[in-house]
């Protein structure tokens, strides 16, 4: 009983901040519902029992992502006022992406399944907890079945990083940076001359 | 009723845990403070607090009271919820990383499957307290405070992460009493000395310590993130920061030290009680904390960051892989 009514707690929190984020005035505060949505779907992973998935999230969208989505928002001087004018003109497209991701959950929980293996595992996606924990079941299909698929999701994301260093690196040449290695190559003798200066005579 | 009765039962007990936990620790960082004071005044020839009470003892609570009996300034520019959500966010968070810290053989809150990663979770989560008091504040010093913060604490949680995969890789568990069990033998800070170096030196900047305490600057931005804080919301970001401390303390004594376990398993050292064990391990760690900030010069920015991404990243990357090579060449790796 107790978890129904967690699980409606939790699921209550998460859509009300859902709606929050885009209703909120204020940018800094739509990112701080979004957290609020992050913990919450979090808590109801636990409730899942998937509580490896639950940890991630937190690690990875709450302390990474957000952190710099509030960094770049607090930066901004955004308008919203301005930007809501648009919203009608919008709102087909919006809802045609809420069907096509609708139509992907139904997909993804009914009768269609990748990789044969892994068909029983629709429904019985919780393991006892008694016989493997959630990592080792994670790591165990992951780098089993799933490895190529790993790999592929590995190199994706590594494109993507080297695009976004080759589209902000740039040489200066009006700077002078710090060598740090030169620096700590110099010893006393090279730069440090000790003079004996006589009484009145000057270097 | 009866149906509710076990959760009520539990209820109790949970509470009554959790106040054994946070009482000594709240009185752990009121004596920390003093310890800091004493431990700084010692290494710089001065005597530290020796006025209030014998040895200066009531110092810390002097300070309390001070702090309680003034007056909560709400800046007219603030944001004024956020401005008093973000020190009470910083002291819950300190305060709820413990539920996972074991502290003797089955002596813990919540012994979880992913204890490390919990901790790992709520560490990245601390970042929050600083740049909401920085924006809320609508002031530069503690807006400069805050961004410095945020930019440091994200650089120095990729190496942290990597140091707690090698010793992860050691374990094969995630669970913070499987890891102390695994240093039965051998304390990991002895086959992984590097990481734990890299360890000790990020929890000093994710805790914004000496030498890395560029958020609160005094030099430069008068005292950071918290400079339009004044009594007890003030004093919610002090206790927050040294309970900070003392767990970043405890999570190296776990990860590193062996956690509650004695150095050698022999007669005279095995007599002495776990938590005992830990205590002093926290209490070393910590001394170490507090001779950096006697010792150590503050950091630039650019070379606070240099450390980060171009020294640390790389060199805990390197031993994640050495770790894996040697566990599976010499066949250690744990099932």
């Amino acid at each position: 009983m107790i978890q129904a009514l967690a699980f409606y707690l939790f699921a209550a929190v998460t859509v009300a901040s859902g709606v929050m984020v885009i209703s909120s005035r204020n940018p800094v505060h739509s990112v701080l519902f979004l957290i609020l949505a992050f913990f919450n779907a979090a808590a109801l992973f636990v409730l899942l029992g998937a509580e490896f998935l639950a940890m991630i999230l937190i690690v990875v969208y709450v302390g990474a992502v957000a952190v710099l989505f509030l960094f770049v928002v607090m930066m901004l001087d955004i308008n919203f006022v301005e930007l809501r004018q648009g919203f009608a003109r919008y709102l087909p497209i919006g809802a045609a992406i809420g069907l096509v991701l609708l139509a992907e959950i139904f997909l993804a929980v009914g009768a269609w399944t990748v990789i044969p293996v892994t068909a029983d595992n629709n429904l019985t996606s919780i393991p006892p907890m008694n016989d493997v924990t959630n990592t080792h079941a994670l790591g165990a299909l992951i780098y089993t079945h799933y490895v190529y698929l790993f790999q592929t999701a590995g190199l994706i994301l590594l494109v993507a990083m080297i695009g976004a260093i080759v589209l902000t690196l740039r040489s200066r040449t009006d700077v002078k940076r710090q060598s740090v290695d030169a620096q700590n190559a110099r010893r006393p003798e090279d730069v440090v001359e000790v003079m004996k200066v006589g009484r009145g005579g000057g270097v | 009723m009866s149906a509710i009765d076990p959760y009520i039962l539990s209820g109790v007990i949970i509470v009554a845990q959790i106040l054994a936990i946070v009482v000594p620790l709240l009185v752990a960082v009121a004596y920390l403070t003093y310890a800091e004071r004493k431990v700084i005044g010692a290494i710089q020839l001065r005597k530290g607090p020796n006025v209030v009470g014998p040895f200066g003892l009531l110092q810390p609570f002097a300070d309390g009271i001070k702090l309680l009996a003034k007056e909560t300034i709400l800046p007219a520019g603030a944001n004024k919820l956020i401005f008093i959500l973000a020190p009470m966010l910083t002291f819950v968070l300190s305060l709820i990383a413990w539920a996972v810290i074991p502290f003797d053989d089955g002596m813990v809150l919540a012994n979880i499957n992913v204890g490390v990663l919990y901790l790992f979770a709520i560490s990245s989560l601390g970042v929050y307290g600083v740049i909401m008091a920085g924006w809320a504040s609508n002031s530069k010093y503690a807006f400069l405070g805050a961004l410095r913060s945020a930019a440091q604490m994200v650089s120095y949680e990729v190496s942290l992460g990597f140091v707690i995969i090698s010793v992860l890789l050691c374990v094969g568990s995630l669970n913070l009493s499987d890891i102390v069990m695994a240093q039965k033998t051998i304390w990991f800070a002895i086959p992984l000395f590097p990481m734990f170096v890299v360890f000790f030196i990020s929890a000093l900047a994710e805790t914004n310590r000496a030498p890395f305490d560029l958020p609160e600057g005094e030099s430069e931005l008068v005292a950071g993130y918290f400079v339009e804080y004044s009594s007890m919301s003030f004093a919610l970001f002090f206790l927050g920061e040294y309970a900070n401390m003392i767990l970043m303390s405890a999570i190296t004594a776990v990860l590193f030290l062996g956690g509650w376990l004695p150095p050698i398993d022999i007669a005279p050292l095995n007599w002495i009680p776990g938590p005992i064990w830990f205590f002093l391990k926290i209490a070393f760690v910590l001394f170490f904390f507090l001779w950096v900030r006697a010792t150590m010069p503050r950091y630039r920015y650019d070379q606070l960051m240099r450390l980060g991404w171009k020294v640390f990243l790389p060199l805990s990357l390197f031993w994640v892989v050495l770790t894996a090579g040697v566990l599976v060449t010499f066949d250690l790796v744990p099932a």
